[in-house]
């Protein structure tokens, strides 16, 4: 086990026993919630950091997660089986449709891509709003969970969400170290040369599509279980921006600055939405946001982990040079 | 001889410039074949056809008897041309050793594994490695290719090449922009891949003195037309060659 695996480790377990230690129901929630967006967010960075995919409707899968799993709820019983069944069916959907996405744009040139994604969430919000008999339209609907996740604040639902994106965290951090994972890399790298050494970037681009739509829609799956409800606002460009400021602030391309962003911008936004007695530019959270986002690129292209990464990896580099200087001294003294 | 590669009028047109002007030629097998000519000849975009960056005009490319016109860049390397690239063309943000490391997994056809740690294939690393220390580069190998003086680059870019382990290595200027000091070990590396004797190599080169006691055949190139081609003494005895290119260069070098 390496050294960061193990500091992982350590926080994941704090993190699981916070809520028999602490007992703030609103915090608890707040901090499920950036688990469940700590997925959605990691997945776009599996796209945004290590692929070099712009997508401007990434909200698509998660809302794919949220209804699927709401309408084989809302239609069925409200069991496990259900649960399981409407999980499978978000993952079929979000895998066939990040195919599509793939297949027809990725060949292309990337605004292509995220153009493509952006008119398609579109799409499926209008489709949500029209098929009234299965969704509600626009005001949504209240759906049934499976009798062990019916207390929303309780440590069963809170420790099931830490779980995935625990799970997720290593198998999607496994993933970007694979052979495959390096090619993906060095697609966003430089496409033309990843070509040129014998590797078809088609085929890779469409699988992190694939990988971060399926692993997007698990975060929605969560998300609509976390509310017990379910709305056309889970397809919202909102959702996608919330997804990018999380993965630039945390860091793009650390796969683990995507989660630390989520937790930033959801608590951000916690306390921000109480500062709205006091300014009434607190309420205009895309005009922070904005703002937020503009200055993060300019003052902090690499994020948190990336710049913390940086400043770690110059110290290192400098403690070596220092090592062969003394070293150099030493041999020429002798 | 057995020709390895075979172009039939080969020709691309830029909008209405002719870069390279209906190209006849053999590349004999396990030879050395320089290409040389002025700046603006069209060597690049030769090289460009060959390897599939670009699609002619008109004309065909056959390789080991087969028509490769229309095949793209990754199904030319897999079949065995491999290529350096003349304006350094490397991947910026990973380390050395990492941008050779992808080489040498592609060429051991590692393609779409996924689940197992990359560090499981550790045989890639070494084999990386050992290029490197081939292309005096082995100190480097933990820097970003970002960081890399521009020589450096160059010599990175020979040794994901060599990486691949092509039956044909197309060479674009490779010392180019290096240190006079670095460009003999450099020839070097080249000179010992010719005498293993089971690679084709075709080099482009602007300074034809460097290349001509390595170059079995040369090419010469002028306003995207071959010139003249024949053993470098045929080269250096040619008068049309003289006049056009030789003049050309010391005009150049002198300016
Ligand atoms: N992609 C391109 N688009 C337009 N013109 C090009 C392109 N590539 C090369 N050329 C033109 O073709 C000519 C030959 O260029 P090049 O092959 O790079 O010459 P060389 O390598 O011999 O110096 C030049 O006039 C150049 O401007
Ligand atoms: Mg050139």
């Amino acid at each position: 086990m390496g050294r960061s695996t193990g500091i992982y480790v350590i926080i994941a377990l704090l993190l699981a026993v916070l809520p028999f230690v602490y007992d703030d129901r609103i915090i608890l929630s707040l901090v499920m919630q950036v688990f469940i967006f700590g997925i959605f967010a990691m997945s776009y960075d599996l796209l945004l950091g290590f692929t070099g995919i712009v997508s401007f409707g990434h909200a698509m899968f998660f809302g794919i997660g949220a209804y699927s799993v709401a309408i084989v709820l809302n239609q069925n019983e409200a069991t496990l089986f259900y649960l399981l069944l409407g999980t499978l069916l978000a993952v079929a959907v979000a895998g066939i449709v990040s195919f599509i996405a793939g297949v027809l744009t990725l060949r292309l040139q990337s605004h292509f891509y995220a153009m493509l994604t952006l008119a398609l969430a579109g799409l499926f919000m209008v489709a949500a709003e029209k098929m009234r008999s299965l969704t509600g339209g626009n005001e949504g609907f209240v759906l049934m969970v499976p009798d062990m996740f019916i207390d929303t604040s309780g440590p069963t639902l809170y420790l099931t969400c830490l779980i995935v994106l625990v799970v997720f965290f290593f198998l999607v951090r496994r993933f970007t170290q694979s052979p495959v994972g390096k090619v993906l890399m060095a697609i966003r790298e430089n496409e033309q040369r990843v070509e040129s050494i014998g590797f078809s970037i088609m085929y890779y681009k469409v699988i992190a599509s694939m990988i971060s739509g399926i692993v997007a829609s698990i975060a929605g799956v969560l998300y609509v279980l976390s509310l017990q409800f379910v709305d056309t606002s889970v397809f919202a460009t909102d959702v996608t921006l919330d997804a990018l400021l999380m993965t630039i602030i945390g860091g793009v391309g650390t796969l683990v600055g995507p989660i630390i962003g989520a937790g930033i911008i959801e608590f951000a936004h916690h306390w921000l939405s109480d500062l709205a007695d006091v300014h009434w530019i607190f309420k205009r959270w895309i005009i922070l946001f904005g703002i937020v986002y503009i200055l993060a690129v300019i003052f902090f292209p690499r994020g948190i982990v990336g710049t913390l990464q940086e400043i770690w990896i110059k110290r290192k580099y400098k403690k070596q040079q220092g090592k062969e200087a003394t070293k150099d001294k030493n041999e020429a003294a002798s | 001889m057995e020709s390895i590669i075979s172009t039939k009028d080969l020709t691309i047109a830029f909008g209405g410039h002719v870069a390279v002007d209906g190209i006849t030629i053999d590349i004999p097998e396990k030879q050395f074949t320089s290409v040389i000519g002025p700046n603006g000849a069209g060597k690049t975009t030769f090289f460009n056809l060959l390897s599939g960056q670009l699609s002619p005009t008109k004309g065909a490319i056959t390789f080991n008897g087969e028509d490769i016109t229309k095949l793209s860049p990754t199904k030319r390397t897999r079949k065995g041309i491999g290529r350096s690239f003349q304006i350094t063309n490397v991947f910026p943000n990973l380390t050395v050793l990492e941008n050779v490391r992808l080489a040498v997994q592609s060429k051991n056809k590692v393609r779409f594994q996924m689940l197992r740690h990359f560090t499981a294939y550790k045989q890639f690393e070494d084999r990386a490695l050992e290029l490197l220390e081939q292309v005096l580069l082995a100190d480097k190998a933990h820097s970003l290719a970002n960081n890399l003086a521009h020589g450096e680059k160059r010599k990175l870019e020979i040794a994901m090449l060599l990486a691949l382990e092509t039956q044909v290595l197309l060479l674009d200027e490779p010392t180019a922009g290096m240190s006079l000091e670095e460009v003999p070990a450099i020839l070097d590396v080249i000179r010992r891949i010719k005498e293993q004797g089971d690679t084709t190599i075709v080099l482009i080169e602007h300074k034809m003195d460097m290349i001509l006691d390595l170059s079995d055949q040369v090419l010469v190139l002028f306003h995207g037309q071959l010139l003249a081609h024949g053993s470098p003494e045929e080269i250096m005895n040619n008068e049309t060659v003289q006049s056009a290119y030789l003049g050309g260069l010391y005009d150049e070098s002198s300016a």
